[in-house]
């Protein structure tokens, strides 16, 4: 019970896979302007992720090496497309403002690296313990990045004014560059830091040390 | 005995080795079908509700293109969301087709049908459509009686997706009173960028057409005059795009010859 609780527990921070395998960037940056966006694509990749971990795992001892990439890449790719129509069918307005994002799960290297690294090599309930971990994880970092963000750069959480706006008569001047791209790079930078400095086991050895010529003394 | 020797041919396949070559087509085989079922499963028992939502934001973003307009927002709320009339327009004879309910009308089906649509040479095609209906809706509002606005669902091919767009004209039937685009699938922060607010707002105002004559167009830089829009950068495809079909929808294939009858006070 306890091991399957760290199975869960260990990539929301420990192993995150944004802070510290800097995985799924892309989507990261791009649906975290506000909370709403970053938690339905958080919810739609947990769900993604944690159903193909669990087919995969299913039918991982009949998956020829040769092809297994791309028996996942189908199987990911099939999912994305029906969690993209129930997002479409049920909640319109959102999957137009995630647009191409949702399909993009298909790509977000944290499905296939969980897949690939973890479910082919366990069985069905580790693997979708795991995926649902991952998943956690990345939406732990979503979540935090697009609270920075939509707090700062619209003055709301959630939709829900916070800070009064000077165009409405408050004192907090929103901060546009909060809501765009550049702003979630020095925002996830500032993050992966911050985790390092309080968890140094996660900090990475130097993979080369530069070269220093020695110094010609004069004489 | 007979079994021991023959188990059933599926655990016979997959008994075999996971580097065996009938194994590695067949699992890719059944990985495909049973992907595709579901997907093709979902696609098609999701596609009323998504159909129904698409229309749905179709005509809010109408009502708010219409609720936005000077003076238009009044008219609409004192008289009701009613007070945008439906006609539909002969695209051929330049008239209303009064016997037709536009309650019953399908325009898709119209364009899709040979009978009732109209094939397009290359010359004529400047919204790259092929086949023209021959009949289309409009929508009109109406101040004491007189014509204040028209509004011109319109459609085209973009750069790599259809644009369809509803373009209001002002009582004068020149002037761009709004320019909606409700439906494109341009590449996104480029030519999707036709679909933002910002750049939609700058259409008001501008002359679409002038003695007859369409005039409106989309420019690379440098908007200069009341009948040039600035392009987006990046995006001069979905430009000309835009441009090419507001000239054959105004023009003498699209609803031009109505547009003329409508100015000389013939309907």
């Amino acid at each position: 019970m306890l091991k399957s609780l760290q199975v869960i527990t260990d990539p929301l921070l420990d192993k995150n896979p944004v802070s510290v395998h800097i995985l799924g960037i892309c989507s990261a940056l791009a649906v975290t302007t506000s909370v709403a966006t970053a938690l339905t694509l958080s919810l739609a990749l947990i769900v993604v992720l944690t159903v193909a971990a669990g087919l995969i795992s299913l039918i991982r001892h009949h998956i020829p090496t040769s092809i297994r990439l791309i028996v996942q890449i189908t199987i990911i790719a099939s999912l994305v497309i029906v969690a993209d129509q129930l997002l479409q069918a049920f909640a319109y307005e959102m999957s137009q403002r995630l647009s191409v994002f949702v399909s993009l799960i298909a790509t977000n290297c944290i499905v296939l690296g969980r897949t690939e690294a973890f479910a082919l090599h366990n069985r069905p309930m580790p693997s979708m313990l795991d995926a649902l971990g991952n998943g956690a994880g990345y939406a732990l970092v979503l979540l935090v990045v697009a609270s920075i963000r939509e707090l700062f750069g619209a003055g709301t959480l959630l939709g829900y004014g916070v800070l009064p706006l000077v165009a409405d008569g408050g004192w907090y001047q929103p901060m546009r560059l909060m809501l765009l791209a550049p702003s979630a790079f020095i925002i996830l930078g500032l993050l992966v830091w911050a985790v390092r400095s309080l968890r140094p086991v996660q900090q990475e050895t130097r993979e080369f040390v530069p070269y220093e010529p020695e110094r010609q003394v004069q004489p | 005995m007979a079994e021991a020797h023959r188990p059933n041919p599926w655990r016979q396949f997959l008994d075999r080795p996971n580097t065996d070559r009938t194994k590695t087509v067949g699992i890719a085989l059944l990985v495909a079908v049973v992907c595709g079922l579901s997907v093709s499963i979902a696609a098609v028992a999701l596609r009323p509700l998504i159909a129904a939502n698409v229309v749905a934001e179709r005509q809010a973003l109408m009502s708010a293109m219409l609720a936005g307009l000077p003076g238009i927002g009044e008219i609409l709320e004192e008289a009701g969301a009613d007070a945008a009339e439906i006609a539909i327009v002969d695209l051929g004879s330049g008239t209303l087709a009064d016997t037709i309910d536009p309650a019953d009308f399908d325009q898709a089906a119209i364009a899709a049908d040979p009978a009732t649509s109209t094939a397009l040479d290359r010359a004529e095609d400047l919204a790259g459509i092929g086949r023209r209906e021959n009949l289309a809706q409009v929508y009109m509002v109406r101040r004491d009686g007189e014509l204040a606005l028209v509004v011109l669902p319109i459609y085209g091919n973009g750069y790599q997706s259809t644009i369809r767009a509803y373009l209001a004209l002002e009582a004068d039937l020149q002037t761009v009173a709004a320019f909606t685009v409700y439906e494109q699938g341009e590449t996104p922060g480029l030519g999707a960028r036709i679909a933002e607010p910002a750049w939609q707002a700058q259409w008001a105002g501008k002359t679409a057409s002038r003695d007859g004559e369409v005039v409106i167009e989309v420019v690379r830089d440098g908007a200069e005059g009341p009948h040039e829009v600035d392009g987006i950068s990046g995006a001069s495809v979905t430009g000309y795009a835009v441009t090419d079909m507001i000239h054959f929808w105004l023009g003498p294939m699209g609803f031009g010859p109505w547009l003329d009858r409508l100015r000389q006070g013939e309907l």
